[in-house]
């Protein structure tokens, strides 16, 4: 909308007076307002009104049992959340599983898609390939990862053992579960990371490459120095996407113990996500869920924030390293133009 | 969930579960589909109403109402009544609608189903919310059919509001693979076993024995879990896990103590397999031989044939015999909504599902045991044989056993109590957390659901 607006008003700026053009444009804008009110309507009924009925009720204790009861209480269930060791263990627990799932995933959808964007026999079947996990139930996927893993029967200890290895309980123990279902995590998301990076890659002009081959820059030279800057924007849009998917797992180990909301025998893969279910519809207490909620919000918030701010001075710093860099210098003007 | 059960009526865990969530956004917006007219009054013949009637009666998992021909039958009695069945496959998520009905007050049935694992919440905090069966025309005849433990148990404690007419009940004794314990050398006809298993002590130290065996199957353990152990024997108590007002009470309940006690010592003893009930692994293991023995109150005997299947009629049995004392595991009862569109319909429909012959025939062709005492001492009830389970006489078994059965009060949050006791002794069995930690890390999960 505001594209469209922006270069009519160019447009017109050359010929008319600068009072006349803001007279124009704003009934042009009104009508954005009203192209865009229908996912604002919805947007109201089903994200702010839920947000704010979820702040409210947090200041209660509440039970859906018991929901015409309520008692006002202020702030207590926050207070009872920020002291409670099974709160701050899915903390931890969604940090270690977001890192240990989001890293090697993006990781290898970036060197995934390095490769599919060779010119390779197949191509497109492996395009396609890699997006089959994303298009998998994750029911299904999870109850397949979890018979796999499973400490007794499963193939992966089978495997294990066959070559005198000794056998890993991925059910019970805190990282080899928190490892496990990371891999389901992995497994789903790694091909869809990729084909958005592929898409990413195929917009970075090819002439870059060629100058900096010119240049002397090897397949790796031009992969930092090329691949990487290019690509920048949508590296970021996929942390920021990863992060926000890792900071609410829920079905993953929610069906890894089968569909028990407590993450474990111990808790040792519960996440935040989890433990709001737990809170909310196993142990009926809708008041500490919705501080879990509103909680979860804020964290997710933040991590985004610190993600944005933290690519935002790396690009400043970037930039202020490549004007006054060797080879590479003589491209990367045109990369932050496009 | 155990006792209180989820699981009973609960196929395959892990695909369902997500559906969970589904539930819960369809809460608020299921219409009940009732025609009909409404305000029936109570007393217009046995059917409660003379007009062509649609009762919709909200039930979970497999009820087994339809599946016995209850429905074709009552359509014979009532031909003016139409039945429509409204199910939820999980009770827990069956449970999340109904209070979410129950807090809107619309969107009811007009009859609910009501388990085991809240009928305390429904007695406490619903009572108002449904009909009450103390004061409908029948009532003294109602009461008188049941076990009065039954009819307790959906009653306040003062006996004067009772939200609800039992379907079923769990009476437990072992069933046990005699084919496995013929292979480990030890005694496999259920007389003898009865005999050697009427404590839990002996109960443990014949599992040491089949441990011992040389002859057993390797990876065979006699016990299936501790939490097997414990959810029946928290039951044998004077209190499980509420005092007699129904408020939880798990530090100094008598039942707890010694459950816990048996539990333990049978895990750190080697004697069970480890697995948590309701599992995928668990449920293989009915097949695989991973356990020769478990608590099997009367509904379990259709979960072992569907997980086992044919290929295992004839290799397991059932001992007439429940180690420290008769108790019950499970079982339901019907209420009527007080907001039920077509209240006397369901009413007449209750009563009549709650008699005699109707609860002889989810006996005989479903599996569920006859909360009616009168149905309970029927003849096609007391001489009913299992095939299956090598033609063991399940009707005396289970009717002595129910006619012996002392059942403690139950709270609010027995389901969740139980589960949080249970995941521990995993904890114990599978990773030698000593019981003091594990016993103590459960009373942390359990202060968080009681607040």
């Amino acid at each position: 909308m505001t594209v469209v607006s922006q270069t009519r008003s160019g447009v017109r700026r050359v010929a008319k007076a600068d009072s006349e053009r803001r007279r124009h444009r704003l009934p042009g804008s009104r009508i954005g307002y009203v192209y865009v009110l229908p996912f604002f309507l919805v947007f109201l009924a089903f994200s702010v009104y839920p947000w704010l009925d979820t702040a409210w009720v947090s200041l209660h204790d509440t039970r859906l049992s018991t929901y015409d009861q309520s008692s006002f209480i202020g702030l207590e269930n926050y207070r009872n959340l920020f002291t409670n060791q099974f709160f701050w263990n899915a903390f931890r627990n969604t940090i270690t599983i977001g890192i240990i799932s989001t890293v090697p995933q993006l990781c290898m959808a970036l060197g995934i898609a390095h490769l599919l964007n060779y010119r390779l026999r197949g191509r497109t079947f492996f395009r396609v390939a890699i997006l089959m996990p994303y298009a998998t139930s994750l029911a299904a996927a999870t109850v397949i990862f979890a018979e796999l893993f499973d400490p007794k029967l499963g193939i992966i200890n089978w495997a294990l053992t066959s070559v005198h290895l000794p056998a890993v309980d991925w059910q019970g123990s805190k990282w080899p579960s928190q490892i496990a279902v990371s891999t389901i995590v992995t497994w789903r998301w790694t091909g869809y990371n990729a084909l958005i990076y592929l898409a990413g890659m195929q917009a970075i002009n090819n002439d870059l490459y060629e100058a900096a081959a010119i240049d002397g820059a090897g397949r790796w030279a031009q992969f930092r120095h090329v691949t990487l800057p290019g690509l920048r924007p949508t590296i970021l849009f996929t942390i920021v996407v990863s992060t926000i998917g890792a900071a609410q797992l829920f079905g993953e180990p929610l069906l890894y113990h089968n569909g028990l909301a407590d993450g474990g025998t111990s808790n040792q893969y519960q996440t935040l996500g989890l433990l709001m279910y737990q809170q909310g519809w196993v142990n009926d207490r809708l008041g500490l869920a919705s501080a879990t909620a509103w909680t979860m919000f804020l964290i997710i918030v933040a991590a985004v924030s610190i993600n944005v701010l933290l690519a935002r001075r790396r690009e400043r710093h970037e930039v202020g390293r490549r004007l006054t860099g060797p080879a590479i210098a003589v491209a990367a003007p045109e990369v932050t133009a496009r | 969930m155990r006792r209180t059960s989820t699981s009973r009526r609960r196929p395959v865990a892990s695909l369902v579960a997500l559906a969970a969530t589904g539930a819960i956004v369809l809460a608020g917006c299921g219409g009940n589909g009732s025609s009909a007219s409404t305000a029936d009054t109570a007393g217009s013949g046995p059917c409660g109403t003379t007009d062509p009637t649609t009762v919709t009666v909200g039930l979970f998992g497999t009820f087994g109402f339809k599946e016995a021909g209850l429905w074709d039958a009552y359509k014979k009695v009532c031909p003016n009544i139409t039945i429509k069945e409204d199910v939820v496959e999980q009770s827990a998520d069956y449970w999340t609608r109904l209070k979410t009905r129950l807090a809107a007050g619309s969107g009811l049935d007009d009859v609910q189903a009501i388990e085991i694992g809240f009928v305390a919440d429904v007695v406490q905090n619903h009572k108002d919310q449904f009909v009450n069966w103390n004061t409908v025309p029948n009532s003294a005849a109602d009461k008188a059919e049941f076990y009065p433990w039954k009819w307790q148990l959906a009653t306040t404690s003062d006996g004067t509001n009772t939200v609800g007419l039992g379907t079923d009940i769990g009476p437990e004794a072992i069933c046990y693979r005699s084919d496995l314990m013929k292979q480990a050398g030890l005694p496999s006809d259920p007389k003898t076993l009865a005999s050697k298993w009427t404590t839990w002590d002996d109960f443990i130290n014949f599992g040491k024995q089949y441990e011992a065996s040389k002859t057993k199957p390797s990876g065979s353990s006699f016990v299936d879990s501790a939490a097997s152990i414990f959810s029946t024997a928290v039951y044998q108590g004077d209190t499980a896990y509420a005092d007699s007002n129904g408020d939880a009470n798990v530090e100094s309940s008598d039942g707890v103590k010694t459950a816990w006690g048996y539990a333990t010592q049978a895990a750190q003893d080697g004697i069970t397999a480890g697995l948590q009930q309701f599992t995928p692994a668990w449920n293989k293991a009915f097949s695989s031989g991973a356990f020769a023995a478990l608590a099997c109150p009367t509904w379990m005997m259709g979960y072992i044939q569907g997980q086992a299947g044919d290929a295992y009629a004839g290799k397991w049995d059932i001992a007439p015999v429940l180690p420290g004392g008769a108790t019950n595991w499970g079982g339901s009862w019907l209420g009527v909504p007080t907001k039920a569109k077509n209240q006397a319909a369901a009413i007449a429909l209750v009563e009549w599902l709650s008699a005699k012959d109707q609860q002889v025939t989810m006996w005989t062709d479903g599996g569920h045991f006859p909360s009616n005492s009168d149905a309970a001492a029927a003849p096609a009830v007391k001489n009913a044989k299992s095939a299956y389970f090598s033609n063991a006489p399940v009707g005396t078994i289970f009717g002595d056993i129910a006619a012996k059965m002392k059942v403690p009060p139950i709270g609010l949050y027995d389901t969740q109590i139980q589960q949080a006791l249970t995941t521990q002794l995993t904890n114990v069995e599978t990773k030698g957390t000593s019981p003091g930690d594990a016993f103590n890390a459960a009373l942390d999960q359990i202060k968080q659901i009681t607040g």
